[in-house]
């Protein structure tokens, strides 16, 4: 070989190479098995397969509404009750007994670790049921032996019994009415798991694999996971609604928000988790992305601590209420990522008033409010702002400094008080504020998760009532309202309740903030459940 | 012969000796409890504190100790990871042939491209190419690597989205594990999908394995040009030149196989470069290699992963770096001692 013919070669081979490198870079478009397979880029490794055992939405994304179903589902556009794995359910006169009646033929998930030899049946509901309620359950102390969701609801002592009637009815008696019980059982964590499976894997001596190879009736069986890189699901052929999902469905775990929507960019992701505040800009400009936003079942407030003179006067919160322009806390404060509150619940629960009057922006009537009520101008009073970022409130010190802007204008000299986030709760807890910027986040759409522990006198204890605020009428209404099984007249109560609060004012409701999603254009059928988990039953890819 | 062997032997012995020392005493000195250090497992109950230990042979002397280190060692009964409670060696074997396989295409890529040019460069040194060569090594190899990686996403996946970001292969495409070379893993893989997996994992490729390959391109650019232009102001060249042989001839006969035999050892040592740019590159193209794993492990705070990754990486470029210096010593036993490590 001479010179001459061997640099041709070299030049041959860099031709080559480029020509490779230039011929997989352009074969963009999606190939068989991508096209038949959806991959959605998740915030973090689920700690389980079970969401019966973890309270994280990381979780119940993973697997409460891929692998599993419930007896009761929420309807995600209006938050009403429909029928899961229950076909249909009777709540008795007296409010302590409920029957569901079973949906016959739901096939259990057939893979490689287990085959079902039966169909769902009321077994299975009571298995799943018991393994938290009853503590000598074979499975309850398996994987740890503690379910936050049903203890922070004290479940436990409410239901007394659960019985199995007949193949495909089962009842369940309680203690104390209850009725938000229905909604419980809808949420995230009351998944159905498979009993055949579990004392299959009893008797193989492996129980914990319950929990990490699941076996569920859901829209999706599992197939694989490795920590921190991914879970792989297959579409379950046989599930018992018709359902147009992917054939694949891939989470590709990715802590970090900004690889995220890069990864959604590059159309790696096809959808991605809780894109961040700062990213939503470059999804909106992007015409290959959709941002979905729906209002979130959420809350950021401004509490007065009602136990604290000048603060237990009405008149004085109505004066510092109308004080302050929402509008523009909205604006600068969420960036306009939220709705604008006038009650406690969100436009996601039944139970929302959309005619609720609101506390409008009116500095005039406030200075005359105040004078009414002995405040003269140069009044200090204080407003802690919690040093954490929430949904429902991003970001409270910007919010209170401009709140002290607005007071400032009727006289009121406002120091803004933080601490570390413990320290600041204890604190609020012990009602060392005069008033507070903090929020609420609910987990089931029922709005008895927003008006009792935010509210009634039993709260201010446990600490989540931080306007200290009770008032024996609001409390005998929520009461009223959670032994009332009609969510009309539940309502009523409610809205009874809405305008307590705005006579009486202990909170201002600021807002509701959204919750985000970014899609690529390609992909229909992801919506927002403000209920919890993400669903993939209904997507698909268009051609 | 058997003199040299014995040296190397003895040497990679004492190395690979120490490094266990040291990965064996980090499980003391680590914060935290050294069972739970060592096997990677936190103890739910004092029965299993006992039999842990027992197991560890934590209740006997630190020699035993370490006696049963180096046979868990050697039978691959590595403790499991903190984080995962998966068995280290698992996670091990599936992370480093991940970065492996980047480094010997990396590698290969440099050879292929390095090396040539370098002779180009040596041949007609000072002329344009030449000029254009040196111009281009000195650039890239002043280029930080994890700067590199950046622009390439900036450019290449953000801008032009002609490239994916992050990870080996689409997850959707499910390769089953099996050499821990993806490509190979593909080509036996039984699956009809095949072509279109082998393409995305080609794309997957390109990005970390450029912005690895640049410096080492650059490096051996310029190992070769050197080692061309002093083999062939030799006097022995000149000798040839006089009796009438062409430029080529003496080349081929002599230059190459003389330049080349001193320099194929200083390339092969370059691995603990491309190891070291493999792991930060790792992290910013989310490669599922040992990199990417070691500094996981290390937000996790899981000393027993930390541990054995360190332990399993130094081996790795320990072993790699001493056969090679014994193989070309070996075979090139002209080489003076002193000469070694000229870099």
């Amino acid at each position: 070989m001479n010179l001459k013919n061997q640099s041709s070669t070299i030049k041959s081979i860099i031709l080559l190479s480029f020509s490779l490198i230039l011929m997989s870079a352009c074969s963009k478009q999606k190939t068989q098995i991508t096209q038949a397979g959806i991959t959605f880029c998740s915030e973090g490794s689920p700690a389980s397969f079970n969401p019966q055992l973890d309270t994280s939405s990381t979780t119940a994304d993973a697997s409460s509404h891929q692998v599993y179903d419930r007896l009761l589902e929420f309807n995600t556009e209006n938050g009403e009750i429909e029928p899961g794995l229950a076909s249909s359910w009777l709540v008795s006169n007296d409010s302590l007994t409920y029957t569901f009646q079973l949906r016959k033929g739901v096939s259990f998930h057939d893979t490689s670790y287990f085959t079902p030899t039966r169909n769902f049946n009321a077994d299975d509901v009571v298995f799943s049921i018991d393994r938290w309620r009853v503590n000598s359950h074979p499975y309850h102390d398996i994987s740890g032996g503690s379910y936050p969701y049903f203890q922070s609801l004290g479940l436990k002592s409410t239901i007394k019994n659960v019985d199995r009637i007949n193949g495909y009815r089962v009842e369940i008696s309680l203690y104390k009415p209850d009725s938000s019980f229905l909604a419980n059982l809808a949420t995230d964590f009351s998944v159905i798991l498979s009993a055949e499976y579990a004392i299959n894997l009893l008797e193989k001596g492996s129980p914990s694999n319950l929990d990490v190879l699941p076996i569920g009736t859901g829209p999706y069986k599992f197939v694989s996971y490795r920590k921190d890189q991914f879970i792989r699901y297959q579409r379950h052929h046989d599930y018992f609604l018709n359902t147009t999902g992917p054939e694949n469905l891939v989470f590709d775990i990715t802590p970090k928000s900004s690889l995220r929507v890069a990864k959604l960019i590059t159309g790696e992701c096809d959808a991605v988790a809780f894109p961040s505040q700062n990213d939503l800009e470059i999804i909106r400009e992007r015409e290959d992305l959709t941002l979905l936003e729906k209002p979130g079942l959420n809350v950021g407030f401004w509490a007065f601590n009602t136990s604290k003179p000048p603060f237990d006067n009405p008149k004085v919160r109505r004066a510092l209420a109308l004080a302050i322009d929402k509008t523009s806390l909205l604006e600068t404060v969420y960036l306009g990522q939220a709705t604008r509150a006038k009650s406690l619940v969100p436009s996601a629960s039944w139970a929302h008033q959309s005619n609720m009057q609101d506390i409008g922006y009116n500095p005039v009537i406030a200075r005359k409010l105040l004078d009414e009520a002995g405040i003269s101008s140069g009044f200090t009073m204080n407003i802690w702002a919690m040093p954490v970022q929430r949904a429902y409130n991003p970001n409270a010190m910007k919010m209170a400094q401009l709140m002290s802007t607005y007071l400032a204008e009727v006289g009121v000299t406002v120091n803004i008080v933080s601490y570390d986030w413990t320290r600041f709760r204890e604190n609020l807890t012990a009602g060392m504020h005069d008033s507070v910027l903090i929020g609420w986040s609910a987990d089931n759409g029922d709005p008895d998760n927003f008006y009792r522990p935010l509210l009634t006198c039993a709260a201010i204890p446990s600490g989540t009532n931080r306007a200290r605020w009770c008032n024996p009428e609001y409390d005998d209404l929520i009461e009223s309202a959670l032994k009332t099984e009609d969510s009309n007249a539940r309502r009523i109560f409610y809205h009874r309740a809405n305008q307590i609060i705005f006579r009486e004012i202990p909170l201002v409701p600021i807002a509701h903030a959204f919750q985000y999603q970014a899609v690529n254009n390609q992909i229909e059928g992801i919506t927002i459940n403000p209920f919890g988990g993400i669903r993939f039953d209904d997507v698909v890819r268009k051609q | 012969m058997n003199n040299l062997l014995l040296r190397y032997i003895n040497l990679m012995v004492v190395t690979i000796t120490i490094l266990i020392i040291i990965s064996f005493s980090l499980g003391y000195l680590f914060p935290g409890d050294t069972l739970t250090n060592i096997s990677g497992i936190v103890p739910q109950s004092e029965e299993q504190r006992i039999a842990l230990e027992a197991a560890f042979k934590l209740d006997r002397s630190i020699f035993v100790q370490f006696w049963y280190y180096l046979d868990n060692l050697v039978s691959g009964d590595w403790g499991v990871s903190f984080s995962s409670q998966v068995s280290l060696i698992d996670e091990i074997s599936i992370a480093f042939p991940a970065t492996l396989e980047l480094i010997t295409y990396a590698l290969l890529i440099s050879i292929f491209i390095g090396i040539p040019i370098g002779f180009i460069g040596g041949i007609w040194h000072h002329k344009p190419f030449d000029f254009g060569a040196v111009t281009f090594s000195v650039v890239s190899y002043s280029f930080p690597v994890f700067w590199l990686a950046l622009i390439f996403i900036t450019i290449f996946c953000l801008q032009l989205g002609y490239l994916p970001l992050s990870g080996r292969v689409n997850f959707l495409y499910d390769i089953p594990h099996n050499s821990g070379f993806i490509l190979w893993d593909i080509l036996v893989a039984d699956s009809p999908n095949k072509k279109d997996a082998f393409a995305d994992a080609l794309r997957h490729l390109i990005l970390p394995t450029a912005s690895i390959a640049l410096v080492t391109t650059a490096i051996f650019i310029r190992f070769t040009r050197r080692s061309i232009m002093d083999e062939m102001q030799k006097g022995y060249i000149d000798a040839a030149k006089s009796r009438g042989f062409t430029t080529k001839q003496i080349f081929f006969k002599h230059g190459l196989r003389n330049s080349l035999l001193p320099i194929i050892p200083l390339m092969a040592l370059q691995i603990s470069t491309l190891m070291t740019n493999a792991m930060v590159v790792e992290t910013i193209f989310s490669w599922p290699g040992i990199g990417n794993w070691l500094i996981q492990a290390i937000y996790q705070r899981d000393y027993p992963a930390i541990r054995i990754g360190m332990l399993v990486v130094s081996i790795f470029v320990v072993t790699f770096t001493i056969s090679i210096e014994f193989i070309s010593r070996a075979f090139d036993p002209a080489r003076d001692k002193f000469e070694r490590g000229t870099v």
